[in-house]
């Protein structure tokens, strides 16, 4: 177990230096560079640019160098949790970021929390009592969700919370709590303004995950060990638990895979809908105003949190299924 | 001891086992493409799925003339005007389809525009009328509208947006981008995945290892983000039908992943078949064995999880016109008609700016029991 989880961590360095490398292509795409569009500004301003100014700015970032070798430069400081420079906040990126991220990984965390104690009892409901009036519904709902835009989906919920109840479900906490240090009072707040934009993130992932278990347990609960255990006088609920759902367990754990990116692009549109301060909003601003460097890094943190979701997956699986544990085949 | 033993009186017919009624015989006979159209007819949603897309596709060819009004026509002095009901009877007698024509003030305490229905004011609607002339297909130079207001009268079925647009109008309009960017952006990801995904899968080695390293990278990151990132990086300058077509390549871009997975798979499976070794040993070259020989046999399967990748791309492009990266005005799409609906105090005020919601969530519902319907029919022998 221990060599699978060693050997498994490793596999994940080469897919980090890819992503690196995507992300800083993503960087340098735009035509021209920041400084351009400095230049452009200061000069729209009509102040009076510099030559020798621009000139050691672009030394100073290293703009004018090839590449590869900026390309390098960036990794390096990547490891050092150097994030580069966000020209629009002034500030090395790793203080513009801060709790963002940290508010963009529990977001994540909460809403596949939401969709598995959702996704589970219903799934398994669905697949027992297959074709009976509940699975119908449910199933409608279902499609309802995976055709519903989520950002539209929050903007409906908002319309009708303001319509109807009065109350503004945005932001991540009251705002009495804005700018006061963590206390019991708001992280109940945050907890209660979470609710909306988890479930609103979650309904799509949810849907899914619903169809993807019903479909599995069906398949396992036509197997003739069921029928054998069913038999031998096994109680309903024990032979339903007991093997076929484990059974069933595995696909669904392999998703976090899938599911986490998901999640991200759900939580970065709808964040921006109901603006809570998470990676999203920042993310778009970012890539309006051109500031490349803190947009790559919100890129390269959400591919990380996939990769680590995707290790995590791994490593559940094969603590699960000694079949992958000892062949230590791929999962995806 | 040869004991009695019954004989048949019957002429013995040598074929009667093997008789088949001719409901057999049709289906044993038909076609593997004939066979899926039967098993997909079976699939009532696919098929009323199937049957609502063509006709939006084919409304789209014809969206001047369905709409009432030209894609430009503003009507300044219905700014933000609420939906007109199309009524039968006035005061209990029939007129025909009408509209109360709109009362207009400002309220001078919230400065806001508040429309009120003039019951005196009755305005008959008129059908296949003169309009807003326009050309057809750039060919036949016409103005006959379907349906259009009553001559010095308004005919707002959906309501105006901030700029007096008739919001009917733009939506049908807004159907021929919203509606062909997922074709393009499928065709493009149809190409990219069907190369790569048969160069992994017949050649295997090198190039296999290097494409899932690639695919695994790409799924790493999450696509909307990816998404804003490339059409932020769009050049602001370019005209909008190239933002257009930017926009339908970067979707295609990031979408081919799991296509070319699928299309690995199968060729993995198929290449140690028979029928492709006495092909191979008949001296087709490579490329007639993966496009000639393994391709078609598959076609199917592509074309049904092609169909089903496309509402993920309907709502990309709503999601990104939406955020302001994608498409702009003037180009018109359900996403940019949304994108004025991106402030919460906006839409508590004119609520009908949410309206092009509807077509997005039906378009994406269709097709995806449409795309279920033919993943169900590409395997008619199961």
């Amino acid at each position: 177990m221990i060599q699978f989880t060693l050997r498994r961590c490793l596999l994940m360095i080469p897919t980090l230096l890819a992503i690196s490398f995507v992300t800083f292509g993503i960087i340098k795409l735009p035509p021209g560079d920041f400084l351009e569009t400095m230049i452009a500004e200061m000069q729209s301003q009509g102040e009076s640019v510099d030559p020798a100014r621009i000139a050691f700015l672009r030394q100073q970032y290293g703009l004018d160098k090839p590449f590869l070798e900026q390309y390098l430069t960036w990794l390096w400081g990547l490891c050092h949790g150097d994030l580069g420079w966000s020209f629009e906040y002034n500030r090395p990126v790793s203080e513009v970021v801060g709790e963002r991220l940290t508010l963009s990984a529990v977001l994540s965390l909460a809403t596949i929390l939401f969709t598995w104690c959702v996704a589970f009892p219903i799934g398994i409901y669905s697949a027992v009592r297959r074709y009976g009036f509940w699975d119908h519904v449910l199933t409608f709902v279902g499609f309802l969700g995976l055709a519903m835009p989520n950002f539209l989906l929050a903007l409906i919920l908002l319309y009708l919370t303001n319509r109807y109840l009065g109350i503004s479900v945005g932001g991540l906490m009251d705002p009495e709590y804005l700018d006061q240090p963590w206390s019991w009072g708001k992280i109940r707040s945050v907890a209660e303004h979470l609710i909306v934009p988890v479930v609103v993130i979650g309904t799509a992932g949810t849907a899914a995950q619903i169809r993807r278990l019903r479909a599995n347990l069906l398949d396992e609960l036509n197997r003739p060990y069921v029928v054998t255990a069913r038999a031998k006088g096994l109680p309903p609920g024990r032979a339903l638990l007991k093997y076929p759902l484990r059974m069933s367990l595995n696909p669904f754990i392999a998703d976090i895979g899938s599911l986490l990116p998901q999640i991200a692009s759900g939580a970065a549109i709808v964040s921006v809908v109901m603006s809570l301060p998470t990676t999203g909003p920042m993310l778009l601003s970012a890539l309006q105003a051109q500031d490349m460097y803190l947009a790559g890094s919100f890129l390269m943190f959400l591919a990380v949190l996939t990769v680590i979701g995707v290790l995590v997956s791994d490593i559940a699986l094969a603590a699960l299924d000694p079949r992958i544990r000892l062949t230590g085949g791929a999962t995806r | 001891m040869s004991g009695a033993h019954f004989v048949s009186r019957e002429p013995f017919d040598p074929h009667a086992v093997e008789a088949m009624t001719p409901q057999q015989e049709r289906y044993f006979r038909a076609s593997q493409w004939q066979l899926m159209w039967w098993r997909f007819l079976r699939h009532k949603p696919a098929v009323i799925s199937g049957a609502f897309l063509l006709a939006l596709y084919v409304a789209t060819l014809f969206c001047e003339f369905l709409s009432p009004y030209g894609l430009e026509t503003r009507n300044t002095e219905f700014i933000l005007a609420p939906p007109q009901g199309v009524r039968l009877f006035h005061e209990g007698r029939f007129v025909g389809p009408y509209v109360y024509g709109l009362d207009y003030r400002l309220d001078m305490d919230t400065l806001q525009r508040i429309y009120e229905p003039n019951r005196l004011s009755v305005q008959p609607l008129r059908f296949l009328c003169r309009g807003t002339p326009y050309e057809l297909w750039g060919l036949v130079e016409t103005d006959l509208h379907l349906v259009c207001p009553s001559r010095d009268g308004t005919f707002f079925l959906l309501g105006t947006d901030r700029l007096g647009h008739d919001l009917l109008t733009r939506i049908l309009y807004g159907a021929r981008i919203s509606l062909t960017v997922g074709l393009l952006g499928v065709a493009v990801s149809l190409v990219l995945g069907i190369v790569l995904g048969a160069i992994a899968g017949f050649y295997g080695g090198v190039a296999d290892f290097l494409i899932q390293r690639a695919i695994e990278v790409i799924r790493c990151f999450p696509e909307l983000p990816l998404w804003m990132a490339l059409s932020a990086a769009l050049p602001a300058d370019w005209s909008p039908l190239w933002i257009y077509l930017g926009i339908t390549i970067i979707l295609g871009l990031i979408d081919w992943t799991g296509l070319a997975r699928a299309v690995r798979s199968k060729f993995l499976a198929l290449r140690e078949e028979d029928f492709c070794t006495a092909a191979t040993l008949m001296g087709a070259g490579s490329r007639r064995v993966m496009f000639r020989h393994l391709l078609p046999s598959f076609t199917s399967h592509i074309i049904a999880s092609a169909t089903l990748s496309i509402p993920g791309m309907i709502l990309g492009e709503t999601a990104l016109s939406f955020l302001g990266l994608g498409l702009r005005p003037p180009i018109v799409s359900w996403g940019v008609l949304l994108s004025q609906a991106q402030n919460i105090n906006v839409v508590v005020l004119y609520p009908w700016l949410l309206l092009p919601v509807i077509p997005v969530v039906l378009v994406v519902l269709a097709f995806n029991f449409f795309g279920d319907g033919l993943r169900d029919a590409a395997d008619p022998y199961s």
